[in-house]
């Protein structure tokens, strides 16, 4: 199973551009390395799709190939102007999907 | 400070850890996979765009000037976008030259992301020329590219 952190301010102004930072934990098998011993290719495992939601809407998403770090670290932002609810969700590409939640209050 | 610095393994030698790294310095042949080309980079980018030639400027790339550990290199884009719904930057692609494949990841954005920016780490095989690719909300393609130095097996920097 997939740990998954990620970081948003608890509290903002209206028309605030906020950071957010996430993190999930994935190894990211890139399908390039090969097994030490036996030689063979270690098959291609890795998260491909990132989508974050502010109160329903998409507002950000990323495609990631194998170039991705293992463990991946994802920043990006949000306008927010009102207080609701985040989404993030991280679909594996052997159909899994792994979900976090945050809050924000927006005075 | 080292004078080692080797350039041409592939950064999956380095990976199976330093033992490895110096049987493949001794030659020693560990297997390791054909990278992709600063040719394969540019096709990608001009099927990425249908064809249209990027134009320099608006998008931004930040990556080390030397990486140490190509495992995990904190990278970030960004485009100079007023990010309003008539005028925002779709998306960032990034593209690497010498991995074993050119596309590392796309951002897509929207007016709500506020800003045109995010932050991530990829992988670096080898030292290369990594692009940002950005496409506005007009339909304009703009390019830039920055160059990562990777200094592999604990030599330093």
């Amino acid at each position: 199973m997939a740990k998954a952190r990620v970081k948003v301010p608890k509290t903002a102004k209206a028309g605030d551009v906020i950071t957010i930072k996430t993190l999930i934990k994935h190894k990211m098998e890139s399908g390039n390395r090969k097994d030490k011993k036996t030689g063979k290719k270690i098959p291609r495992h890795i998260i491909d799709k990132f989508t974050a939601k502010y109160n329903g809407e998409v507002f950000f998403s990323s495609d990631w190939e194998g170039g991705v770090s293992a463990n991946p670290y994802c920043a990006f932002t949000c306008k927010v102007d009102k207080s609701g609810d985040f989404e993030f969700v991280w679909h594996d590409e052997k159909g899994e999907e792994y979900k976090a939640t945050a809050k924000i209050t927006v005075g | 400070m080292s004078k080692m610095r080797i350039e041409v393994i592939d950064r999956r030698t380095f990976m199976v850890g330093a033992g490895a790294a110096a049987a493949a310095l001794a030659g020693l042949g560990l297997p390791t996979l054909a990278n992709a080309t600063p040719e394969q980079a540019m096709d990608f980018i001009e099927k990425l765009t249908g064809g249209a030639k990027p134009a320099e400027g608006k998008v931004k790339i930040e990556m080390p000037e030397i990486a140490e550990n190509g495992a995990t290199v904190p990278t970030k884009v960004s485009a100079d976008s007023p990010m309003t719904d008539q005028d925002y930057c779709k998306s960032i692609s990034i593209i690497s030259t010498k991995n074993p494949y050119p596309h590392i990841c796309t951002f897509h954005f929207t007016p709500r992301s506020g800003k045109a920016w995010a932050s991530i780490r990829v992988r670096m095989a080898t030292t290369q020329d990594v692009y940002a690719v950005a496409q506005m909300s007009d339909g304009k393609w703009y390019i830039t590219k920055t160059t990562v130095k990777v200094t592999i097996g604990g030599c330093g920097g």
